[in-house]
């Protein structure tokens, strides 16, 4: 069937494989190339394989909770979803969430995903204790940080070509209530954004919305956003009795693809300016945990407003030294192109994992979308190159069309990964993004 | 409703599953019964987990009709709720020219399933309360070339299913027969089935939760299937028999 990640783009004709077990996972190995799917939220081709790309949502049963420890033991097709509607009830949220709670547990670990906390915190695979791995061999091993720890490391954001995750251990967070602190603090400029970001380095979370068509003065325009889980007693008083009761918002469907004459210049510009004056002046509110986290969750196949050819995400990491200059840079180019984009996302990041394939390094990243069209796919080659330029790289889960050369200039460890495949014969666990890569 | 039991026979299919999370999230104790019943461990963690629930797993073969009877006396509850989910396709071509074959497939969709279902029933009868769910088939509603050994046991399993009903009705005990039309199970994975008639495990699960609930006879899942039924019935058997449907 055809298949494509959330950007729509680009599409595949895959034999989908829908397996129930292991016996039948194993069975699959022994028929060619393949490639584990979660679901389909990465944003181009890391989970489609014309051979076999295995949907792996089959395997979705919690298996244990540890409450002492806050461990929980899932099949890897679980929804991050199902973890926190069946465990922020009990005072427990994932340590580490990406934009959207519709990705599987499988997803997080082969994309090693960083959230708002990135900078404090870390990726996800700070907080996994295990992951039960089928290998190319069929043998099924336990990787963590005392056994089997070299293929552990490169599990972690190593795109599912180590071989297929069937179960992960990870640690989650306990909270007080459903309900964050937000500060909202406006940044005229990237300068005080970026000041923004370091004077508030403690916060748990912190993020910026930029308006990337701002330019001139306005450059780099945004709109931070710290936020901490509320405790008991920072509720209105009549939440407190019920802190994980939040309003349970209703999902609203994109009924068509857009016709792409409604993202352009104007409308976005528009929407973008509105957004930072509406939003400047909240100050600090308490919001609730699936508008915070999710906002783009209530607004199901948001990808449609896009238009049919689908979106593509340019979304790199640019090392604290140069990203002040990369930013500038990638931004002036992005505004002059006029390419319309609804979101795009600025966040200071910490510390990398040397030993993996995961894209978060010490500095800033940044995130925006555009619609497919020749001149996006050809303004992409432009930002990847000054990415690179500034000691950036490119994450994986959002990469549809970057070519092998710039994976290779941008990520020194891809030598160490290719020769880890090799070491651990992982040759049958194959992408159309491995390929195009050559990993 | 809540905290009442419901026993699932046949937990493992794909509706047994949807079934055993559905009464599970409603607050319900849940009782799963299949042949090799370890296999639900996994499930039996997950739903604990996921609800809050108590699940407890039983050991029942359903072509092992001599085991029923000590099967129902071993239950530490008798449920409220007893859902037989049980069925087998089979290969029609095979079952033909095959007699056991055919025998395996009467049997697992109409002798097991119906002693098992009539043997709640009359414990439901003396305690004075109870519903009887027995998932059944449109394919009982008219033989046809394509599946008629299961069409057949299936055609048994329901007029069982409207006796029982008709016995019980001022009992307090309701039967409910459930035609579920096509499913995306793994009985029809292989099949290309048209999506506007087919429903997924949770929505059939869904239908049944509610067809409980509000003390339905029969049920189709959706719809539409009331439809083509009525008018696969309607058709006379001198053109019926010519057709290839």
């Amino acid at each position: 069937m055809m298949l494509s990640g959330w950007g729509r783009y680009p599409q595949q004709e895959c034999v989908l494989k829908t397996p129930r077990s292991e016996a039948d996972l194993r069975a699959l190995l022994s028929k060619g190339p393949l490639i584990a799917r979660g679901n389909g939220r990465s944003y181009g081709d890391s989970a489609q394989n014309e051979n076999a790309t295995v949907d792996m949502r089959r395997f979705n049963r919690m298996l244990a909770f540890d409450s002492a420890a806050g461990q929980l033991i899932v099949e890897a097709g679980v929804l991050l979803k199902d973890i926190i509607n069946c465990l922020l009830p009990r005072g427990w949220f994932p340590y580490v969430t990406p934009g959207t709670k519709l990705v599987t547990i499988g997803g997080m670990v082969a994309a090693d995903v960083h959230g708002k906390n990135h900078h404090r915190d870390g990726s996800f695979g700070e907080f996994v204790d295990w992951i039960d791995l089928l290998c190319g061999d069929g043998e099924v091993r336990r990787c963590s940080r005392t056994q089997n720890a070299e293929l552990f490391a490169w599990t972690l954001g190593g795109m599912g070509l180590t071989g297929v995750v069937l179960r992960v251990a990870f640690r989650l967070r306990a909270v007080e209530s459903g309900w964050i602190r937000q500060a909202i603090l406006p940044a005229p400029d990237l300068g005080v954004a970026m000041r923004l970001f370091e004077e508030h380095a403690s916060a748990t979370y912190s993020v910026a919305w930029l308006d990337c068509l701002a330019t001139g003065a306005g450059l780099g325009r945004s709109l931070i956003m710290l936020g901490e889980h509320a405790r008991v007693e920072e509720l209105p008083e009549d939440r407190r009795r019920a802190p994980f009761r939040t309003p349970l918002r209703k999902v609203r469907n994109v009924p068509f693809d857009a016709p792409s004459a409604t993202l352009n210049r104007f409308t976005v510009k528009g929407f973008n300016a509105a957004y930072y004056f509406r939003n400047a002046r909240r100050g600090t509110q308490l919001v609730d945990w699936d508008s915070y986290f999710y906002p783009l969750d209530a607004l199901a196949e948001w990808n449609r407003i896009y238009g049919s050819r689908g979106l593509l995400q340019f979304q790199c990491a640019l090392p604290l030294a140069s990203a002040r200059a990369g930013l500038t840079e990638l931004l002036r180019i992005i505004a002059r192109s006029g390419q319309g984009s609804f979101l795009a996302v600025l966040k200071r990041l910490g510390p990398a994992r040397e030993d993996s394939l995961s894209f978060p390094l010490e500095g800033y990243t940044l995130a925006l979308d555009f619609p497919v069209s020749e001149r996006t796919l050809a303004l992409m080659e432009v930002l990847d190159a000054l990415a690179v330029a500034h000691g950036g790289r490119i994450y994986l889960a959002k990469d549809g069309r970057m070519g092998a050369e710039t994976l290779r200039a941008s990520d020194p460890r891809v030598p160490d990964f290719l020769a880890a495949r090799q070491h651990f014969r992982t040759s049958r666990f194959q992408s159309s993004q491995s390929e195009r890569l050559k990993l | 409703m809540t905290g009442s039991s419901v026993l699932i026979i046949g937990a493992k299919s794909d509706i047994g599953l949807a079934l055993a999370h559905k009464f599970a999230a409603a607050g319900h104790l849940v009782q799963l019964a299949a042949r090799d019943a370890a296999a639900l461990m996994a499930t039996k963690a997950d739903i604990e987990l996921r609800y809050n629930a108590a699940v407890s797993i039983y050991e029942l073969d359903i072509l092992d009709t001599l085991s029923f009877e000590p099967f129902v006396d071993s239950l530490p509850v008798l449920p409220s709720i007893a859902i037989c989910v049980v069925g087998l396709l089979g290969e029609q071509a095979v079952a033909e020219q095959n007699l056991s074959v055919a025998a395996l497939i009467l049997r697992s969709n109409f002798e097991g399933p119906a002693l098992l279902t009539g043997l709640l029933a009359n414990r439901f009868e003396r305690r004075g309360s109870g519903t009887i769910v027995g998932i059944s088939s449109v394919a009982g509603q008219r033989g046809r070339a394509a599946n008629y050994v299961y069409g057949s046991a299936k055609a048994g399993y329901t007029a069982f299913l409207s006796g029982l009903r008709n016995r019980l009705a001022t009992k307090n005990v309701h039967v409910l027969t459930v035609l579920p039309g096509f499913v995306r199970t793994r009985m029809t994975e292989d099949m290309d089935l048209a999506p506007r008639l087919t429903a997924s495990p949770d929505q059939a699960a869904a239908a049944i939760f509610d067809a409980v609930a509000t003390h339905k006879d029969v049920i189709y899942v959706k719809r539409v299937w009331q439809l083509i039924m009525a008018i696969i019935c309607a058709i006379p058997e001198r053109t019926f028999k010519r057709m290839r449907i």
